[in-house]
């Protein structure tokens, strides 16, 4: 397939977490040997499926609603150095800062050192995917910044020195009671006490984090942010949450600092009317999300009451424009980070999070983290884009109609064109051999040879590759007669139509 | 009318069953059928692995094998899906138009054996009869790539006899992909057994399907557990009569 090539210069830094450090069959087939991840698992994606197709299902216009959708993020994407432009503008006119960063590593030195000229200890954190792709929290750490993650699940996975493993719930795989062992273990307040009272109970977990959380609030300067949506137009950002934890950050400290990726602009104000529908639905299977927090530039300039004392806005590619050049793959910029592709993927679903290695999991992240890294040779990314069925329900269920399964198929073209050798050869043969009836047939007869090596009537172990296969199922044995042998002995028979 | 059969490289070898009885059943409904001897295979293995290059010259071959026929019908939805939303779409994307434009004329008139059923000959009843426990499991590229719907159960709902069963999750992928079963084997393998609970919780003894692929791969996994349900092909099921049973 061709990919319009426009001379993107390499990254110069780091890329952050977008890249694991094993394949993904093999960190697959870990994840699998772990009965009580599959568990978590297996309940908490069933129950987010089924609650957002119910709601889903209630909306009428819903298609046209996907339609608007992609229509929007297409044409942000044709035009997206005019729109950021546009949105510099806008955000610096209500007295706020942007910053523009090629990569993780530029990002993450403008954050800290804009934290660091707070005289900044310490930083409350905004649930956001932009952030964990670059690694922001090990960065503050190294410069002696403490981030605290106030979304419940992020705080969980923090506190337990973990990853998280899916976009919308981090702590997927773990459950309440896991829960409540890292509270006891890891939970400490500003005295060094650890939360008593604490069962497994959902309301006294979420006391004890309420508490642990709310000093934090209330004495840290600085504020770090994603954002699922930025208004070119007005320069107005959006974070749209359920706890609320996020409305505390982006409205008590000082100073705020959102790290946001270029694809997030929008046009207008008004499309955000169609993706506050398609985002709360998809993702938490809700009708409407309980907090949608809106800011534009700063405190008490132009005109606007709302807003910190400071805000910095920065701009992360990290290959990003690598993925616009794609032609096909450039539909994964669509993403508004909601997750369902991932509570509907039967691999996913069984696997976790982890396995992909990257901050973008499942079928999204299958197709999203190479096309940010690209692949190399012997890279592990270049493992994702197999990682998949192609069953297609992720494409069903993606409010902004990424054609997921025809863009992994495209990258497989892509990551097959280093190494693979011994398979090309093996694909180069077979495509030979099935370009002709009489090559197909003749290879044929060799390989029903096979049949004397069956017990049963199947094979249940082979050699590699087919081990592959006999690991986990039977192979029957080919049978007697191809189709071709019945439909010849029946016209030599004077059977059948003519 | 007279249909040319792509009986699909994976029927012609390993389930010759499926490919008979949609010659069965075609004919006993009044239609001709012709099998063009110089088919082999729709390509789909080499484009979904990532060899669009190799793939060309079997989308050539197909399209040289079956343009000269008014209708093509095969007993697999994950071929006919390859030809109708893969093949102009990678003749076109390796710059050859004038193959990408055959590719689009023959992808109009290639049906799943269901579509060609229900929507060309207009179909339901087609005079079945099928004494057993049946659960159908849709396959992903039935539902999801070319949309049949309810075609099949339409189908399967009229056929005498038969024990029509729900399957638990039935949407739900049963783990083949290609080669995916051989790369992410151990994912696959558990893919599967979710499947395979299911089909057992149904008490069928017949699981059927649109395609010999995910019914091989299905049937690995019930041979391999012990489990007593047989697969078999929608066409089996749809040209079993009085008298034949299972063909």
């Amino acid at each position: 397939m061709s990919t319009a090539f426009l001379g993107m210069p390499e990254l110069p830094g780091g890329h952050g977490n977008l890249r694991g450090a094993a394949e993904f069959p093999d960190a697959a087939r870990q994840a699998l040997g772990n009965r009580q991840l599959r568990d978590n698992l297996a309940h908490a994606t069933g129950a987010i499926r089924a609650k957002r197709s119910a709601v889903v299902d209630e909306v009428p216009d819903w298609e046209e609603l996907r339609a608007a959708g992609s229509a929007v993020k297409a044409d942000t994407l044709a035009r997206l150095p005019e729109l950021l432009e546009q949105l510099e503008s806008a955000v610096q006119a209500r007295g706020g800062v942007v910053h523009w960063a090629r990569d993780a590593e530029e990002a993450n030195r403008i954050v800290t050192e804009l934290a660091g000229r707070q005289g900044a200890r310490e930083v409350v954190k905004v649930k956001s995917m932009a952030t964990q792709e670059i690694g922001l929290d090990a960065a503050l750490d190294a410069a002696g910044i403490t981030a605290t993650e106030t979304d419940l699940a992020e705080l969980i996975v923090q506190l337990d020195n973990d990853r998280p493993s899916h976009i919308l719930v981090p702590a997927i795989h773990r459950n309440r009671r896991e829960i409540a062992e890292i509270f006891a273990e890891h939970m400490r307040d500003d005295q060094g006490r650890p939360p008593t009272d604490l069962g497994d109970d959902p309301a006294a977990l979420t006391e004890a984090a309420r508490r642990y959380l709310r000093e934090k609030f209330l004495r840290t300067p600085v504020a770090v942010s994603g954002a699922n949506f930025a208004v070119a137009e007005t320069g107005t950002l959006c974070v749209v949450e359920s706890e609320g934890n996020g409305r505390m950050c982006l409205t008590l400290p000082d100073t705020l600092i959102t790290v946001m990726g270029i694809e997030k602009v929008v046009p207008t104000w008004r499309d955000l009317e169609i993706f506050l529908q398609l985002l709360p639905r998809s993702s938490t299977g809700e009708r409407m999300n309980p907090y949608t927090s809106m800011w534009s530039g700063v405190h008490g300039e132009g005109g606007a009451p709302d807003g910190p004392r400071e805000f910095h806005l920065v701009l992360l590619d990290n290959g990003r424009t690598r993925a616009l050049a794609d032609d096909v793959g450039r539909q994964a910029l669509h993403c508004i980070r909601c997750s369902a592709c991932l509570n509907v993927c039967p691999v996913y679903s069984r696997t976790g999070g982890h396995a992909y290695g990257s901050t973008y999991p499942g079928p999204i992240g299958a197709i999203l983290s190479p096309l940010l890294t690209g692949m190399d040779a012997d890279d592990t990314n270049a493992s994702l884009p197999f990682a998949s069925t192609l069953c297609g329900a992720c494409y069903d269920v993606c409010p902004v109609k990424i054609d997921i399964p025809s863009v992994l198929v495209h990258l497989r073209g892509q990551a097959t064109r280093s190494g693979h050798r011994t398979e090309r050869a093996t694909m180069r043969l077979l495509a030979w051999l099935m370009s002709s009836a009489g090559r197909f047939t003749a290879a044929r007869r060799l390989m029903r040879l096979a049949r004397f090596g069956a017990r049963g009537g199947r094979f249940r172990r082979l050699p590699p590759p087919l081990s592959g296969w006999t690991d986990h199922r039977d192979l029957p044995a080919p049978p007697r007669r191809t189709f071709r042998q019945w439909w010849a002995a029946r016209r030599r028979n004077g059977g059948g139509a003519r | 009318m007279r249909v040319a059969l792509l009986a699909t490289c994976v029927a012609d070898t390993i389930a010759p069953r499926a490919a008979r009885a949609t010659v069965r059943l075609l004919e006993r409904l009044g239609h001709e059928v012709d099998f063009p001897a110089e088919q082999t295979c729709c390509g789909q293995m080499h484009i979904n692995s990532g060899y669009p290059d190799l793939a060309m010259r079997l989308i050539r071959h197909h399209a040289d094998t079956f343009g000269g026929y008014d209708a093509v019908v095969l007993p697999s939805a994950s071929c006919a899906g390859s030809i109708r939303h893969q093949h102009a779409v990678v003749a076109r994307s390796r710059g050859d138009a004038g193959l990408a434009e055959r590719a689009d004329a023959l992808a109009a008139r290639t049906y799943e054996l269901s579509e060609l059923l229900v929507d060309v000959l207009g179909v339901h009843d087609v005079g079945a009869r099928y004494p057993h426990r049946v659960t159908y499991h849709p396959t992903c590229h039935s539902l999801r790539m070319l949309r049949v719907g309810d075609r099949p159960l339409t189908l399967l709902r009229h056929v005498r006899d038969i024990d029509l069963v729900e399957l638990p999750a039935a949407e739900e992928c049963c783990g083949f992909g290609g080669t995916f079963a051989m790369k992410n084997s151990a994912t696959s393998g558990a893919i599967l057994a979710d499947k395979v609970a299911n089909i057992r919780s149904t008490a069928a003894s017949v699981c059927a399907a649109a395609d010999s692929s995910c019914l091989l791969h299905i049937g690995g996994g019930l041979s391999r557990s012990r489990t007593p349900v047989r697969t078999v092909h929608l066409a089996e099921i749809l040209a079993s009569t009085e008298g034949t049973d299972a063909l």
